[in-house]
């Protein structure tokens, strides 16, 4: 076998790692502008089907811009806070951020019919991954318009249902609040009444993803209570 | 073999040999068994498993040319770590574009993209054959295994998902044949990882009970 000097090998490692870095970061830098729009095309499809409005990757940018008006981001007394574009705040960041530091994007949508929703992003964590999503309510502040739900690596068939239309359908028309108390919505095991308007049912084998669904409602629309109470009178 | 200089013509029996047999005889899967892990992990659906059976050919087979052009300046001592370099750098490069070009693909791969760089089938073609071949023959070789490693893939995934789906390519077959209103139902087990094993040792089973040169002998 050939000899190779030990100042051989340094060589050839070095030059070897800088080529490949230069090319790496060179695709990178290239990429990052399409990978980031299609990152928002996503966003904006997923934003867009909590009011149950079906973009596809062509469409998403200009439906969005035709029923999303307005956005804005409230911190946790429920007041306004000027800043940030809420489409960019990384809610799985913000709740990272101690209470007060937190900011919550809502954004807008009316509808062809001449109603008004406000949708609320949700970020939680699943049984193998993070879940996240989008619910959208009413002018009323009270009732649930519409849900979409995603996830990392939910197991399939079982956990990942939840972005399933069947599963997303039983949201709509939910209530959010018992009188005037929060009560979420319940994601109940063993199947929810039918007249109940604070519950669904759970997904059967996927029991955990489930539960973790709920604690995500709850976690995310909790800190949403102020703004909702506030705006409903 | 002959020591005289003519030139080979490029798709000589022996370099065709090259491309077919990794594809029935000794395929990475079915008859090497490497490349499991992947195999079981995305053939819940065709889309996924075709998406990753090109990935691989473009890895397997760019990583075969660029090892074999540098077999002769790799030192040996750190050949290992050529080769582990040269597979990352071709699966990052394979991640970022997908994730620019087709986003929803990629999302349903996410993690098993990454996972390219693990699989066996790769270093061992680079290791065994690229370190030892010319580029051309270390390109059809890749070819050859990563197409073999697919074609068990695809295979594969068209199984679950149309038994556990009822869909092919995300067509409605089953719905569409109108089986649903006699009474079929989806296997739902089909889409779970072990199933994937079962079908990967059915076809192993059938592919052996056809070469009995394939059995082992002890």
């Amino acid at each position: 076998m050939k000899q190779f000097s030990n100042r051989y090998i340094f060589i050839f490692a070095t030059v070897m790692v800088a080529i490949v870095a230069l090319i790496l970061s060179a695709a990178a830098l290239l990429l990052q502008p399409l990978q980031q729009k299609n990152a928002e095309i996503e966003k904006k499809r997923n934003i867009l089907a909590s009011v149950g409005v079906e973009a596809t990757e062509e469409t998403a940018e200009n439906l969005y811009d035709q029923f999303i008006t307005g956005s804005f981001a409230i911190n946790s007394e429920a007041e306004r806070v000027e800043g940030a574009d809420p489409f960019y705040v990384d809610v799985r960041k913000e709740q990272k951020k101690p209470l007060e530091e937190q900011v919550f994007p809502i954004f807008e949508a009316s509808l062809e019919d001449g109603s008004k929703s406000y949708i609320m992003p949700l970020e939680g964590k699943g049984l193998w991954g993070p879940i996240y999503g989008y619910i959208s309510i009413k002018e009323d502040m009270r009732t649930i318009s519409g849900v979409t739900f995603d996830h990392k690596s939910e197991t399939p068939g079982l956990g990942a249902e939840i972005n399933e239309g069947w599963f997303e359908a039983q949201f709509v028309d939910k209530k959010l609040f018992e009188d005037e108390e929060f009560v979420s919505i319940l994601v109940q095991k063993g199947g929810a009444g039918e007249d109940d308007p604070h519950a669904v049912d759970a997904i059967s084998g996927g029991t955990i993803t489930s539960k973790a669904l709920e604690s995500m409602l709850y976690n995310c629309l909790v800190n949403y209570v102020e703004f909702l109470k506030k705006n409903s009178q | 073999m002959s020591t005289e200089k003519e030139r080979e013509p490029l798709f000589s029996a022996k370099n065709l040999k090259l491309l077919r047999e990794p594809l029935g005889e000794n395929n990475p899967i079915t008859v090497q068994v490497l490349g499991i892990c992947s195999a079981l992990a995305v053939t819940a659906k065709l889309k996924p498993s075709v998406v990753m059976a090109i990935s691989v050919v473009v890895v397997l087979s760019v990583s075969n040319v660029i090892v074999s052009l540098f077999r002769k300046s790799v030192p040996p001592r750190i050949r290992i770590i050529f080769q582990l370099v040269v597979i990352a750098m071709m699966v990052i490069l394979v991640d970022q574009v997908l994730k620019a070009f087709a986003f929803e693909v990629s999302k349903q791969l996410s993690v098993f993209v990454g996972l390219i760089i693990t699989n066996c089938i790769i270093m061992g073609r680079l290791e065994g054959f690229a370190m030892a071949n010319k580029p051309w023959e270390s390109f059809l070789d890749g070819v050859g295994n990563a197409a073999g490693y697919g074609l068990i893939l695809i295979i594969v995934g068209f199984f679950r998902e149309f038994l556990g789906s009822g869909t092919v390519f995300g067509y409605p077959v089953i719905d569409k044949i109108g089986l649903y209103n006699i009474g079929y139902e989806n296997n739902g087990f089909m889409i779970l990882p072990p199933m994937a094993l079962v079908t990967v040792g059915i076809i192993i089973w059938i592919q052996r009970s056809r070469n009995r040169n394939l059995v082992d002998k002890s």
